[in-house]
């Protein structure tokens, strides 16, 4: 399982998770790789709840932690996640997603786009949230995941699906960089010293909004130095997919079909759904991109960062499959052709 | 000065503040008994404290000590999740009968359950105190809360919950007493409970919990002193003071309940 050997690689040295599906390799494959890390220890957790709370514990005594989960698990977790927005602790929790909402099913989907970007726990935080769209990338984001957290002393999620949990492709494992993380964001004991302690209750309003601004700030940061996008194909194109993970591999297909059909399509890959890669969408508008249209295994979720960041400036138009079908590439392609040839319907639809 | 023994005084761990407890809460008492724990086991600087969602939740102000806050009922998962990387260090969730019984139950329960070298400090009061005085779990039958008006009926209600007793059912828990703090001797009980906890802790023998039966005048609506009365007559007649589990004696139940 690549998103566990990349966390082994990374240093997680504690791991805590409760059975689900699609992603229990994540679970078995830590269980049994964890003890490559020195003091590394795995915990099957009684529910998701208690594993983002014992990843919130050892995170604060100072290890790299990661916990993973589906749809309904990641739901239970969002308490633990604001929480550990709250009091800037690093983490890394995966989400392999599943149909929904409900317990839906177990097969691939995206629609947890606006639980992983908008929320989904309470408060005024905001999560990282990285899409890998091929294995290298899952094995990339997830050690750039651990990365970013200690970087921005926050939960980083990293959003996939079942389908991309079961590709087999050839995977090389970068070196990881040593970690960097201060002790004195670490609790692991007084010592001789001053105690210390972690919390997310601020009670007087003064301190709870200069903390909020404080986060917002980080977040600015975050915003301006972390978005990540991919995109091929655009030079000549007369329209462009915006879609990701598995969705993005289903668009590429669609667009190799389109383009041996005469129809210029390229494809736009954010890699990071917060932040959102806006500026870099605005710019391909701007050089002449006039018709985007955002493929979703969902009802229409990133079709709205989409119309956030483009509405006024492009057309804006969306075909999507939830509830765990995953269309070949021809259906796709199809359904491009159809809008791109049709006069009389053109993409201003969002 | 020099014929002068110093026998007594504030604990060096406890910070130098106002606590906001009410007068006659069993949190203050509590606190202060850990705290010399703390010096006397000169444990201080290698413990870390959970507190809990409830009176208790600003604990970290008042003991000097590393703390990390916990969500409502978690804090033996992120106790378990320190302990496992820090195994060294003396490691407790304190929390209060929602945070413990109610919401919590899943995680005291199975932190019991895998044996986690934790030590809980159950504060019972039979209520919610920090919300305002709603029914706990440990609520009595027939006692009158913001949420069961009219008294708790078993019909409607239910039953209290002991939770001492279903954890000390569990193999992974080594130590579970159940005290007082009404008076001096219960309090030094209590106080000789916590400190076999921790050391039972330091020795890797499993999951150790002193469940305190706490006085709060606030929410039961009287004086400082019938609160201590009600402690010793209702509240310790529905959960007996004792000893609910201790791998190292043979025997179980209520030894020592009689030092009042």
């Amino acid at each position: 399982m690549i998103i566990g050997e990349a966390a082994i690689r990374a240093g997680c040295r504690f791991y805590a998770g409760y059975p689900i599906t699609p992603q229990n390799e994540i679970t078995e494959y830590m269980a049994e790789n964890i003890s490559r890390v020195e003091g590394g220890v795995f915990i099957q957790s009684e529910s998701e709840i208690a594993a983002i709370n014992m990843i919130a514990g050892a995170s604060a005594a100072g290890a790299r932690v990661m916990t993973s989960s589906s749809g309904p698990g990641i739901s239970l977790k969002q308490e633990g996640i604001s929480s550990m927005a709250a009091c800037e602790l690093p983490g890394v929790i995966v989400n392999i997603m599943r149909g929904g909402p409900g317990l839906g099913n177990i097969l691939p989907s995206q629609g947890d786009y606006f639980q992983a970007t908008r929320g989904g726990g309470h408060g005024d935080y905001r999560t990282i949230v990285l899409a890998p769209g091929r294995a290298q990338e899952l094995a990339d984001c997830t050690m750039e995941a651990f990365d970013l957290a200690d970087k921005y002393r926050s939960p980083v999620m990293i959003l996939a699906d079942g389908m991309m949990g079961q590709m087999m492709e050839p995977v090389v494992f970068r070196e990881p960089k040593p970690r960097q993380y201060r002790e004195e964001y670490t609790i692991k004991g007084a010592g001789e010293g001053k105690s210390k302690f972690i919390r997310g209750l601020i009670l007087p309003a003064a301190d709870m909004e200069a903390h909020n601004w404080k986060l917002f700030r980080k977040y600015n940061v975050i915003t301006q130095k972390e978005t990540r996008c991919a995109y091929e194909d655009v030079e000549d194109a007369q329209a462009v997919i915006i879609a990701y993970g598995t969705a993005a591999r289903i668009a590429k297909g669609a667009i190799k079909r389109l383009r041996d059909n005469g129809f210029k399509v390229g494809i736009f890959r954010p890699i990071t759904l917060w932040p959102f890669p806006e500026s870099e969408l605005q710019k391909m508008a701007e050089s002449g991109i006039r018709k985007f249209l955002v493929f979703e295994l969902n009802t229409g979720q990133m079709l709205e960062d989409v119309r956030l960041a483009l509405q006024g400036r492009a057309e804006i138009d969306f075909y999507g499959r939830p509830g765990g079908t995953t269309p070949p590439p021809l259906e796709l392609a199809n359904v491009v052709a159809r809008r791109l040839a049709d006069k009389k319907r053109d993409f201003k639809h969002y | 000065m020099s014929g002068e023994k110093n026998i007594y005084r504030r604990p060096l761990s406890l910070k130098k503040v106002y606590t906001h407890y009410c007068p006659g809460c069993g949190h203050s008492i509590v606190h202060k008994i850990m705290c010399e724990l703390f010096d006397e086991m000169g444990i201080r600087g290698i413990t870390i404290g959970v507190p809990p969602a409830g009176c208790a939740v600003l604990a970290y102000f008042y003991l000097d000590i590393d703390m990390q806050e916990a969500p409502h009922g978690r804090g033996p998962a992120l106790a378990t999740g320190i302990k496992r990387m820090l195994p060294d260090r003396i490691v407790f969730s304190y929390q209060g009968d929602g945070d413990l019984a109610a919401i919590g139950t899943a995680e005291s329960f199975h932190a019991a359950s895998r044996g986690e070298n934790i030590t809980i400090i159950f504060i019972n009061n039979s209520v919610y105190g920090m919300t305002g005085g709603q029914m706990a779990p440990t609520t009595m039958l027939g006692q009158k809360t913001t949420t069961s008006p009219l008294g708790r009926n078993p019909q409607s209600e239910g039953y209290p919950t002991k939770i001492s007793e279903a954890l000390a059912l569990m193999p992974g828990s080594a130590y579970i007493e159940r005290c007082l703090v009404t008076s001096p001797a219960s309090i030094l009980r209590t106080k000789r409970a916590i400190r076999k906890a921790f050391e039972y802790q330091r020795e890797g023998l499993g999951f150790t919990m002193v469940e305190v039966l706490s006085p709060c005048p606030t929410n039961w609506k009287l004086t400082p002193l019938d609160s201590l009365k009600f402690v010793e007559e209702k509240m310790a007649t529905n959960f007996p003071p004792g000893v609910l589990k201790d791998i190292k004696a043979s025997a179980k139940g209520s030894s020592g309940s009689n030092e009042q």
